[in-house]
């Protein structure tokens, strides 16, 4: 057990940089293009009436989600690893309470302003 | 005996069919620190999910002070954006680097997002600056004590990551691209790139829909 044929595998997993690396130069250029090209259109949305004016907002989360999705898959990689499934449940379960946390905020606020008496 | 199995089990079984659920015998060592950081990210995501209800809530109370319409300089914010954004490109490349053992290679792209990333630091502090400056400091009104309490952690997230890069380059320097060192910066680039993710929140929800409201 404690020859040095082991003590060069105590802390590293024979193998694991053959399968672990699936990430690339390419893959990170590919994400950097394209939230580049997902934040140029953010800014250019919200300064222009290139879109129907109050579609804006909606379009602004979308063009957000899409570039939050970017970053996911090329810059954190996440589902191309084989131990991918734990870590999108954790994801998963991360956007439920994000999504109740500040849905549930807006709601109950906006419920309550609209409620208050006029000042 | 029993032991001694458990012991010798990652070298002993084709870590390939490890996958972390369980089957095919233990998950290498880098992906259980890797999946625990990942939850500590995910628990932070949910901090800042707290602020920016927050935000979304106070962001109409401003007490007769001015509008984020009236205080956003929006080529600033673009600036920052693409700042931070290259930085996570960079510490992408650095990781890579890192991974592959060229740790000359790693420390280029370290600095190009220490450089980035304080440059992202420095024209946020400017901007609080202009604004404390303008009298539209966080006690102003509910909205601004809102953006400073949300872009402020932001940015406290910002530099506390500089200062670990600092730390783990120092530790590639000392004592090398060694399992140890690399498992802290593969958790280090996750971090910063769940800044930028952060950050995509921020830039869309603060600055955009402030502005255009």
């Amino acid at each position: 057990m404690t020859n040095g044929h082991d003590r060069v595998f105590d802390d590293r997993t024979p193998g694991v940089e053959e399968y672990e690396s699936t990430a690339s130069y390419l893959s990170y250029t590919v994400g950097l293009v394209l939230a580049i090209l997902a934040t140029i259109a953010s800014f250019v949305v919200s300064q222009t009436d290139l879109l129907w004016p109050p579609g804006i907002p909606v379009g602004l989360i979308v063009l957000a989600f899409a570039q939050i999705g970017v970053h996911l898959v090329f810059f954190l990689h996440l589902g191309s690893g084989s131990d991918s499934t734990n870590n999108i449940l954790a994801l998963a379960f991360g956007v439920l309470i994000v999504f109740l946390v500040i849905t549930g905020s807006v709601w109950i606020i906006t419920n309550l302003n609209s409620n208050m008496m006029p000042m | 005996m029993a032991i001694a199995a458990i012991d010798r089990a990652p070298t002993a079984v084709p870590t390939e069919l490890a996958r972390g659920r369980g089957g095919g015998g233990p998950a290498p060592k880098r992906t259980v620190v890797a999946y625990g950081f990942w939850i500590f990210i995910l628990s932070d995501m949910v901090m800042f999910s707290a602020l920016f209800a927050a935000f979304a809530v106070l962001r109409g109370n401003t007490a007769g002070g001015p509008t984020g319409a009236e205080l956003f300089d929006l080529r600033s914010v673009f600036i920052e954006t693409m700042c931070l954004l290259v930085s996570s490109y960079t510490c992408g490349l650095g990781a890579l680097s890192a991974e592959r053992r060229q740790p000359a290679r790693f420390l280029m792209f370290g600095v190009a997002t220490f450089v980035l990333g304080a440059a992202f630091l420095f024209i946020e502090a400017t901007e609080f600056a202009r604004m404390v400056a303008i009298g539209a400091g966080p006690s102003r009104s509910g909205f601004l004590s809102a953006f400073f309490t949300l872009v402020g952690m932001h940015g406290v997230h910002v530099t506390g990551g500089l200062i670990a890069l600092i730390y783990f380059s120092a530790q590639v320097i000392t004592i090398g691209l060694r399992t140890a060192v690399l498992r802290r910066l593969l958790c280090w680039s996750l971090f910063w790139h769940a800044l930028d993710i952060v950050w995509v929140g921020v830039f869309t929800l603060v600055y955009l829909m402030g502005d255009w409201h």
